[in-house]
């Protein structure tokens, strides 16, 4: 992780919809090769910040800046440098590896010999070189996983978004998946993750636990859990949105 | 009170179960483990009448889930992984509705349900599908439980769902317990089994387990060491390369380790990481967990 260089940056975003506010004031910096962790309940507003993030919706005020490119001017630049994730990924099941690999880097505009050598090299990495003319409806999901996550940083951009990338797999394929986002993070691009696993939220180099719609808790996981005075982060997570809950009642 | 003898099926050329047979006890919380491909689903909708083994029986207090599926019907109630009340209904009539196709009223069976109704009470007016997940799920399991069933099967009821909404969602099942109603609930979440009397832990159609979550736990043969140091990606690296490994799994922020040898040395093991340029390294014993037995099982499946 390099920290002299900040990849995103938000100051004061916030996001209303009509009376209601998604987002309160958020003010963070994720840095280069950071593999970041967005936690928080259902309804927090973890999406709605993410989609701002992603250049996919507009931010009521505050200054967000995005791989070096502004949230209000320049989401075309910004969808151009970064990869996107869904735990529903979207992978074509009618189409092959190959196929997939090769529709998604031609939206990227990479030229033919661009995404030859780098498929080439994806399906030896992925172990996926014999089944590369496989329709995806015929692999398991943890393959799936796998390959959505390689396609998503297909084109290299600077920050990739993972949004509960690891729902439904089984522990092994779960950390399988898990080197992959420390080889890519190892290799300069910003991860920017959310998870349900609250094991998996260690595996970050820092944590942002949202709740009602603010960010209450941003520091390392061992910080945390000294702040908090937690085992886990499980406890740190429960304390917080917990202790919230009654607080609004 | 559940009795599963040899059931098995498939969808096309995909095995979704494979021979399992087991029981469940009267008023006993039983799990099924697993990741999403493993059967748990299948099993619960043959079990709820909804779908037809390809062999085996299985049957409910004493009743065939194919044969006498009609009076199953009425001592089952179910609640399906897809959220699946009627959307454009209220609250309030999503339940009235539930409890008029059984044959009785909210009324009648409103003791049981108070602990988890009241708490979505006040807001009994709003359509379901404009809920919160966490009041949807509350929901949902009053419409399940709203005939009294003697047994209530629920299909991964906290995938997605946060940690706090999961962790009360089974403080609430604890307390059907206390009703006499026997649960039988299927979660990815490895860390849930701890919460149940008795789990299965399933893969691929099988049971690679079952008993009792403490009974899978003294059952790992090996032991485990809790390693860290201030890299915990080079230091999976390294431990995956080193001779005496037989298994390295990273667990938050710390990693697990088996040794191929019984009687192993853990100053060879440090000597190892400090040569490979490790500071603050942290070697522990620690004791297995779900997801060790877990993964311990999957490998040896794969082995065989």
């Amino acid at each position: 992780m390099n920290k002299e260089h900040e990849i995103i940056r938000v100051e004061n975003l916030v996001k209303k919809f009509g009376n209601f506010i998604a987002n309160d004031n958020l003010n963070f910096s994720v840095y280069q090769g950071e593999i970041f962790g967005f936690l928080g309940a259902n309804g927090a507003g973890k999406t709605t910040a993410m989609r701002i993030l992603c250049g996919l919706s507009k931010p009521t005020s505050g200054i967000i800046n995005v791989a070096g490119f502004d949230v209000y001017k320049e989401t075309e630049k910004i969808k151009k440098n970064i990869g996107y994730m869904s735990q529903k990924f979207s992978l074509y099941e009618n189409l092959t590896i190959t196929e997939n690999i090769r529709f998604y880097a031609g939206i990227y505009g990479m030229s033919k010999k661009q995404i030859k050598e780098k498929t080439e090299k994806v399906l030896k990495r992925l172990d996926f070189y014999d089944s590369k003319d496989k329709l995806i409806s015929s692999l398991p999901l943890g393959w799936k996983q796998k390959l959505a996550f390689s396609i998503a940083i297909f084109h290299e951009p600077k920050i990739v978004f993972l949004d509960e990338p690891t729902g439904g797999v089984d522990p092994i394929t779960r950390r399988q998946f898990w080197d992959m986002i420390y080889e890519t993070a190892n290799d300069g691009i910003t991860v920017f993750v959310t998870t349900h696993y609250m094991d998996e939220a260690e595996y970050c180099d820092r944590v942002t636990i949202m709740v009602d719609g603010r960010i209450d808790a941003l520091d390392t996981p061992e910080n945390l859990k000294k702040k908090y005075k937690a085992e886990n982060m499980d406890e740190v997570f429960v304390k917080l949105a917990r202790g919230k809950q009654v607080h609004s009642k | 009170m559940l009795k599963i003898n040899n059931i098995s099926k498939s969808y096309n050329k995909v095995q979704a179960l494979n021979n399992i047979s087991f029981k469940v006890d009267k008023a006993e919380l039983f799990g099924l483990i697993g990741p999403d491909g493993a059967g748990k689903t299948t099993l619960l909708r043959i079990l709820t009448t909804l779908l037809l083994p390809d062999s085996g029986t299985a049957t409910l207090n004493n009743h065939d889930v194919v044969k006498d599926y009609k009076k199953l019907r009425n001592i089952i109630g179910y609640m399906p992984g897809r959220f699946s009340l009627y959307q454009d209904l209220s609250v309030e009539e999503n339940l009235k509705f539930f409890a008029t196709v059984f044959g009785t009223t909210i009324e009648e069976n409103y003791d049981l349900i108070k602990d988890i109704y009241s708490q979505i009470e006040p807001f009994k007016k709003r359509l379901a599908g404009k809920l919160s997940g966490g009041m949807k799920q509350k929901l949902a399991l009053s419409c399940a439980l709203i005939h009294k069933p003697k047994i209530l099967v629920l299909d991964e009821p906290t995938t997605g769902v946060d940690a706090v909404s999961r962790k009360e969602f089974w403080e609430m099942l604890k307390n059907l317990k206390k009703n006499n109603i026997t649960i039988i609930v299927s979660t990815p979440y490895m860390d849930e089994a701890s919460l149940c009397d008795r789990v299965a832990l399933m893969q691929n159609g099988e049971i690679l387990s079952i008993d009792t979550p403490e009974n899978i736990i003294a059952g790992f043969e090996k032991e485990i060491l809790e390693i860290r140091s201030d890299n915990l990606y080079k230091l999976t690296q390294d431990l995956r390369k080193f001779e005496n490994t037989d298994s390295v799994f990273p667990f938050g922020q710390s990693l697990h380790y088996t040794d191929k040898n019984k009687d192993f040395d853990l100053n060879s093991i440090l000597q190892y990481l400090e040569n490979k340029g490790h500071k603050n390294i942290i070697i522990n014993h620690t004791k297995a967990n779900i997801e060790d037995c877990f993964m311990r099982l999957m490998s040896s499946k794969e082995n065989e």
